[in-house]
């Protein structure tokens, strides 16, 4: 009899060309699906066109154009800057000639790609899918394994529906118990990242398990899955289950009928073997997790709002020290302060980790009858033109509009800030995405991230707040 | 790609902890279509002030480290996005190897692709290397991809490197040539996979 394995190993396994060394460490690894996006497939075009190479199976494809878009409320065909309409001009003229399809920048279906994809049904269980976002991960919620891979590596997944894949190592997070209410699936992994750190899983694909992954719904395992990558894992995975399998029922590009019924017999068996091994295995107890913000510039410097902003001193070893003060001097925050007195100039809910419908009736729930503090300028991207549109069906926009929100268009927007959505330097921002680094708001732009109620809280409070004490 | 065989030259100390690729390669360089201008790019807000005046506290500013291609890193390097361009402008700054704990896993391939070495030490030795190079009498390093060893001023470290990275490097080859070597391969692959798994074809 064969090993155990994980579900990690099975997908691996399933899509192993060849080995490409003695040990099968790495392998050449078949891609069933890949997303595209304008600015890191340029160069992966122009490398095929200079080479004379054609795309393999186009069909496999989408491209979606999502970074470097404005979001005004109304929407144009123009792009904030001559760079980036270089960009989609490219891009457009890449997925034309190679016969790929495209959600352009007015087609009903655009959005950042991680929402898009999902929403459509384009990601099944037991898929592999690398494409040129690190947010990829986010396709571990269907049980497909997703990873980001850079340029290079897009062009040779066009050319040869392959890339050249190191085996990661598996790894089991397990949470158990019942999340206090307030407390999302933003805080388990923000609660994860600042545990083990943002190295913490670097070179592991992560197995989420327990009956708190269970309990959540298919867009929190999503959230989870999506940042998992903060904390290094290039692989993030949560076995497949009913509550997938009715999610995907009747997605415009799932499949049907009898092909439907086969598909669903054969992700029943995606799930780990009893015993098998994984390098690590971490537990999260729910109870035991508040709702977490960021205090510095990196994901894992992060706590529960009810504490207080730690005194780098405190830290032993004097590499933790250097770089905990030089966060501190970088977001302009007093040692020993309480997180709740910090004060905020701009909310923002939006991105692939908390744009989707349910972050935003989580937010539009805590704003119902309440306004934006003064001062402060909040706004909602939604994840795709498509959530928009259910959450206008819902009137969650008139909620967002009547507290002070900006109802905005679809894009990843003020999460990386390649568009005019950006912070002014030394503006604070409460926001619902993935990362704090230095800059990447704008340029010397201060963020603390937080879940989508957390922010919603945050812009009634104008400081940093606990969404649970607003009450209801 | 510009095969990697023996590399002799500066080394700059690079400790701090999860410096990631907004950092390395901020967003207005992303703007592009080709590969071109990125050496500007690289770790521009440490190297530039707002005004544009080079930051002489910054290590890759002052007179020693002027001619750096190797940079000794802190854990987690190049985390974050998974942008290629942090790797291209470094490439086009002059850098021909990382030496540190850990890289980031996109950006760890990213440099593979690009003939740029990344190379992983155990804490102690590259706390080892950090003093040695932040010194300018003794920051220069060669770093030998065939003998797998960094010769420095107090010593010479080995490493290990997976056996397909370090033949793809050395001999600077083209990996989409080498897989397409294997077309056939692989569709025979695709074909029985996609038997397998009907709803997917
Ligand atoms: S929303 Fe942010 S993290 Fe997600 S794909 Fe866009 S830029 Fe990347």
């Amino acid at each position: 009899m064969s090993p155990p394995r994980t579900l990690y190993d099975k997908l691996v396994d399933d899509h192993t060309v060849a080995r490409l060394d003695e040990d099968g460490a790495t392998v050449l690894l078949y891609v069933d699906r890949s997303v595209l996006n304008e600015y890191t497939s340029p160069q992966a075009f122009t490398g095929l066109r200079d080479a004379e190479r054609k795309v393999w199976r186009p069909e496999r494809l989408l491209g979606v154009v999502d970074h470097v878009n404005g979001t005004a409320p109304v929407r144009t065909d123009r792009m904030p800057d001559a760079g980036g309409a270089g960009q989609v001009a490219y891009f457009g003229r890449n997925c034309r000639d190679f016969g790929i399809e495209l959600f352009d920048i007015l087609h009903p279906n655009q959005g950042i790609e991680h929402v898009v994809a999902p929403e459509l049904g384009l990601i099944l269980p037991g898929m592999v899918v690398a494409a040129g976002d690190s947010h990829t991960t986010t396709y571990g919620a269907f049980g497909a394994l997703g990873f980001g891979i850079g340029t290079s590596d897009i062009e040779h997944m066009l050319a040869t529906a392959t890339v050249v894949y190191r085996r990661l190592k598996p790894m089991k997070v397990e949470v158990t118990g019942r999340l206090p209410v307030g407390v999302t699936a933003k805080d388990v992994v923000m609660a994860l990242i600042s545990r083990i750190g943002a190295d913490g899983a670097t070179g592991c694909a992560i197995e989420f398990c327990g009956d708190t992954i269970e309990a959540l719904s298919v867009e929190g395992r999503m959230t989870l899955c999506n940042m998992a990558v903060e904390c290094g894992a290039r692989g993030a995975l949560v076995a497949p289950d009913d509550k997938v399998i009715a999610y995907l029922s009747g997605l415009p590009r799932a499949p049907k009928g009898a092909m439907w019924d086969a598909a669903v017999a054969s992700w029943r068996g995606l799930k780990a073997d009893p015993g098998a091994v994984y390098v690590r295995h971490e537990v999260l107890r729910a109870e035991e997790i508040e709702p977490m913000v960021t205090w510095g510039t990196s994901p894992d410097q992060a706590a529960s709002v009810l504490g207080r902003i730690p005194d780098p001193a405190a830290e032993a070893a004097p590499s933790r020290r250097r770089d905990a003060a030089r966060a501190l001097e970088y977001m302009g925050l007093e040692p020993g302060a309480p997180l709740e007195s910090v004060r905020i100039d701009r909310a923002f809910i939006g991105s692939c980790t908390n744009a989707r419908i349910e972050d935003l009736r989580d937010a539009a729930a805590v704003l119902r009858g309440r306004t934006v503090a003064a001062g402060v300028r909040a706004m909602v991207v939604p994840g795709s033109t498509s959530v928009r549109r259910q959450a206008e069906a819902e009137g969650l926009d008139l909620i967002f509009q009547a507290a002070g929100f900006e109802w905005r268009q679809s894009g990843c927007s003020m999460c990386l800030a390649m568009n005019d959505d950006v912070l002014a330097p030394g503006e604070r921002c409460a926001s619902s995405t993935n990362r704090n680094f230095e800059g990447r708001q704008g340029a010397g732009g201060r963020t603390h991230l937080m879940s989508p109620a957390m922010v919603a809280a945050a812009a009634v409070c104008g400081r940093l707040a606990d969404v649970r004490r607003l009450g209801s | 790609m510009e095969p990697f065989k023996r590399v002799e030259g500066v080394a700059a100390p690079l400790p701090a902890a999860n410096i990631d690729t907004d950092v390395i390669m901020p967003k207005q360089f992303l703007k592009g279509i080709d590969r071109a201008g990125l050496a500007q790019g690289a770790f521009h807000d440490l190297r530039f002030d707002e005004a544009g005046a080079p930051r002489q506290d910054f290590i890759l500013n002052q007179a020693a480290w002027r001619e750096t291609r190797f940079l000794v890193t802190g854990p987690n390097f190049g985390c974050g996005s998974s942008r290629e361009h942090a790797v291209w402008g470094l490439s086009q700054l002059g850098i021909r190897a990382l030496i540190g704990t850990s890289f980031a896993g996109i950006l760890f391939d990213n440099c593979a692709r690009n003939g740029l070495l990344a190379i992983t030490l155990p804490p102690e030795e590259v706390e080892a290397l950090l003093a040695l190079v932040s010194q300018p009498k003794t920051n220069r390093l060669t770093v030998d991809l065939e003998t797998q060893t960094i010769e420095g001023a107090a010593g010479v470290w080995g490493f290990e490197i997976d056996p397909s990275r370090r033949h793809a490097l050395l001999n600077g080859l083209d990996a989409v040539g080498v897989a397409l070597a294997r077309a056939d391969e692989i569709k025979a692959f695709e074909t029985a996979h996609l038997k397998r798994h009907p709803w997917l074809a």
